[in-house]
């Protein structure tokens, strides 16, 4: 199978201008096992030239895995990878000067400064930015003389994305670049990674952070267990949910109610009939409904509880995000792993 | 120049020279820990005139026969308390009159011992009128190269070259790995062999400052002798660091953690502090490990510095010990980069 859906795919690099035409990346059929542990499980995927594109998946879903063998990091079992038009076999060293990289927790020599950090990078590519114009882009100007160890978590990701630019990469890699930050931090490096899509590069990213991938990307695969279980722009896949409301809540039984809803139990069928209504499930005593129309199935809701005898000790509604995708697909949540 | 900077090599060994003396306890121990320790030894071993020895007679002739002698202070003491004097070792010999001549009571164990009786019986034999049968005189040599001091420069110059490269190297290389740096640089268009050549080259930049400090200050301040070509003793000091930044890196090679970095090197270094001769001469180890003490780099090395520093050898002379570390530098860097993890 794999074999007919490669056919078609040029065996040499294409001539240029031909560059948008090709895939910037391109996985058939990758599998990677360690030991034991299937990280990668027959992986296909296609992420096009200027795309930001997301790798979304709850810790141990083979994201990391998936995007090092992308890297040239880590040999896939099986599978074909091809980055650029080029495969790491033929090209490793046109592709290393081709893509921008940046991995999880590469903790950078704490007695060097930034500028020399940032500077030793640049040396290794033939062509790049100016040193200067990586340190502005990160915003680091005011800490180019600073030693790496003296930087906040914020400003040390931010050089690692510096080292990532310097390169002038057009396929750049981007390796959970959020986990660990605060809040503030993040919105800093979410805007940086904007500045750079808007520039028009290609960038490919792992988060197990929802509200990363809907904020950055522009498509986004949700992994599971080393296979991708849904892929589509983070709309389409909002939309997959089926409705755009989540509707959330928690029942206590009246003393006077008939037995079943003195325990608190709901007649989940009753609740599935009002119209609106996708959905539901039940997790630790929560109750959540997926729902299309608001306004008139919230008034229902409440009808439908009241006349079970149920009492309403919690209730709340949020507009379905990826989470939600997730749970929809896995019935887990994502931060549970 | 501008070109120069721009080089990776270029970047890469000003980098790990940066990051070195950044490191002020890497300071201390390559520079400052050796010339201390020479000092320390220096001192300790001084050569000192030589003894003077106690002893006893129990008559004022006796005593005046043995004050002349500048190797023996002489008191007159009783019988009794002269034999009291010399259970409790304030004296090493006790010269008796008695009517048939002298009595000597001494240890004959103690080896001061028996010297003060060859003194005190020449002393006495010659107040009595005994001629020497030939005419003998005395010519002092106090020669330097013949002191402790002389002899351990060597011993602690090798060791501190087998310290340097091997931390400097090993270290750096696992902490890279063990911070996941490696991994990075891998990830990055950096060709492979510059990284390992850039610590070469920084390790020969501060092999010089180190040498030339460490080697400087003996000669100062000791006076100790470089009888060899001193071109062919730097040869011996780049060789003898190259072989042991070849061995830093084969035990860096695989090493994912500091803690068991450390634990290697000290299993490769141990074993050479205590039989490679810095403190004592090598050969006073049995001879059934000699081949094994002969094998060892730092023995290798620390002979061949002696043989140029103390002896005046010449390369060709010191072909053994120089083949000797050029087999080792080869086998462990061929090994290193057969066996090497770069993440």
């Amino acid at each position: 199978m794999t074999e007919t859906q490669t056919a078609h795919l040029p065996a040499s690099p294409p001539a240029p201008g031909n560059h948008s035409r090709v895939p910037s990346l391109l996985l058939r059929a990758l599998r990677k096992t360690f030991a034991d542990v299937v990280a990668v499980d027959g992986l296909d995927l296609e992420v096009n030239c200027g795309e930001c594109f997301g790798l979304l998946g709850p810790n141990g879903a083979g994201k990391t895995t998936t995007i090092e063998i992308c890297e040239g990091l880590t040999d896939p079992d099986a599978g074909q990878v091809q980055l650029l038009g080029l495969d790491w076999r033929a090209a490793a060293s046109q592709l290393r000067q081709r893509i921008g990289v940046q991995l999880q927790e590469t903790q950078f020599p704490d007695k060097l400064t930034v500028e020399e950090t940032l500077r030793l990078f640049r040396s290794f590519f033939h062509h790049g930015i100016p040193v200067e114009e990586s340190i502005r882009t990160a915003q680091l100007e005011e800490k180019r003389n600073s030693r790496v160890g003296t930087l906040s978590g914020g400003q040390k990701q931010r050089l690692a994305m510096a080292c990532a630019l310097v390169g002038d990469p057009e396929l750049l890699f981007l390796d959970e670049p959020t986990t660990g930050l605060d809040p503030q931090a993040r919105r800093h490096l979410w805007d940086l990674v904007d500045a750079l899509k808007q520039a028009g590069r290609t960038i490919i990213l792992t988060t197990h952070y929802m509200e990363e991938a809907e904020r950055l990307c522009d498509r986004v695969a949700i992994m599971d267990h080393g296979r991708i279980i849904a892929l589509g722009t983070p709309q389409q896949l909002i939309a997959s949910v089926g409705a755009e409301h989540i509707v959330e809540f928690a029942v206590s039984g009246h003393e006077s109610a008939a037995p079943a809803a003195a325990h608190g139990i709901v007649d989940a069928d009753l609740l599935l009939r009002i119209p609106g209504v996708q959905s539901h499930r039940v997790d630790a005593g929560l109750h959540q409904l997926s729902v299309s129309e608001l306004h008139t199935a919230v008034p229902r809701i409440f009808a439908a509880l009241t006349g079970q005898g149920l009492h309403l000790s919690e209730f709340r509604t949020h507009s379905a995000t990826l989470e939600d995708v997730f749970v929809g697909l896995t019935g887990r949540n994502l931060r549970d792993e | 120049m501008n070109k120069l900077r721009l080089s990776s090599l270029y970047q890469l060994t000003v980098i790990r020279f940066f990051l070195i003396v950044r490191e002020p306890e890497a300071i201390f121990w390559i520079f400052v820990f050796p010339i201390l320790l020479a000092v320390g030894l220096g001192i300790a071993f001084r050569n000192r005139p030589a003894d003077v020895l106690p002893v006893g007679a129990t008559t004022t002739q006796l005593t005046q026969a043995l004050a002349a002698d500048k190797g023996l202070s002489a008191t007159t003491l009783d019988e009794a308390a002269g034999t009291h004097a010399l259970a409790t070792g304030n004296i090493l010999l006790l010269a008796i009159q008695n009517p048939h001549g002298v009595t000597y009571q001494f240890d004959d164990t103690n080896p001061d011992a028996r010297i003060a009786r060859m003194l005190v019986d020449r002393d006495i034999q010659a107040a009595a009128g005994q001629r020497e049968a030939i005419p003998a005189r005395n010519q002092f040599v106090h020669e330097t190269g013949s002191r402790y001091i002389d002899f351990v420069v060597p011993g602690l110059l090798g060791m501190n070259l087998m310290g340097s490269a091997m931390w400097g190297l090993g270290f750096a290389i696992v902490e890279a790995r063990q911070k996941k740096l490696l991994k990075r640089l891998v990830a990055s268009p950096m060709p492979r062999w510059q990284y390992l050549l850039s610590f070469i080259l920084s390790r020969l930049a501060m092999l010089v400052i180190e040498v030339v400090a460490f080697l400087g200050f003996a000669r100062l301040v000791f006076a100790v002798p470089f009888r060899g070509p001193l071109v062919q003793l730097a040869f011996l000091c780049v060789l003898t660091s190259l072989c042991f930044s070849a061995l830093g890196l084969l035990v860096a090679s695989r090493a994912r953690t500091m803690e068991a970095a450390s634990g290697l090197m000290n299993l490769v270094m141990l074993p050479m502090w205590i039989l490679s001769g810095v403190f004592f001469s090598a050969s006073r180890f049995p001879a059934a490990i000699q081949p094994l003490v002969r094998a060892l780099p730092l023995t290798a090395a620390i002979d061949a510095m002696r043989g140029n520093m103390l002896q005046g050898m010449s390369l060709g002379q010191l072909a053994t010990p120089v083949a000797i570390l050029a087999a080792w530098l080869v086998l462990a860097f061929a090994v290193s980069l057969r066996i090497f993890r770069w993440r």
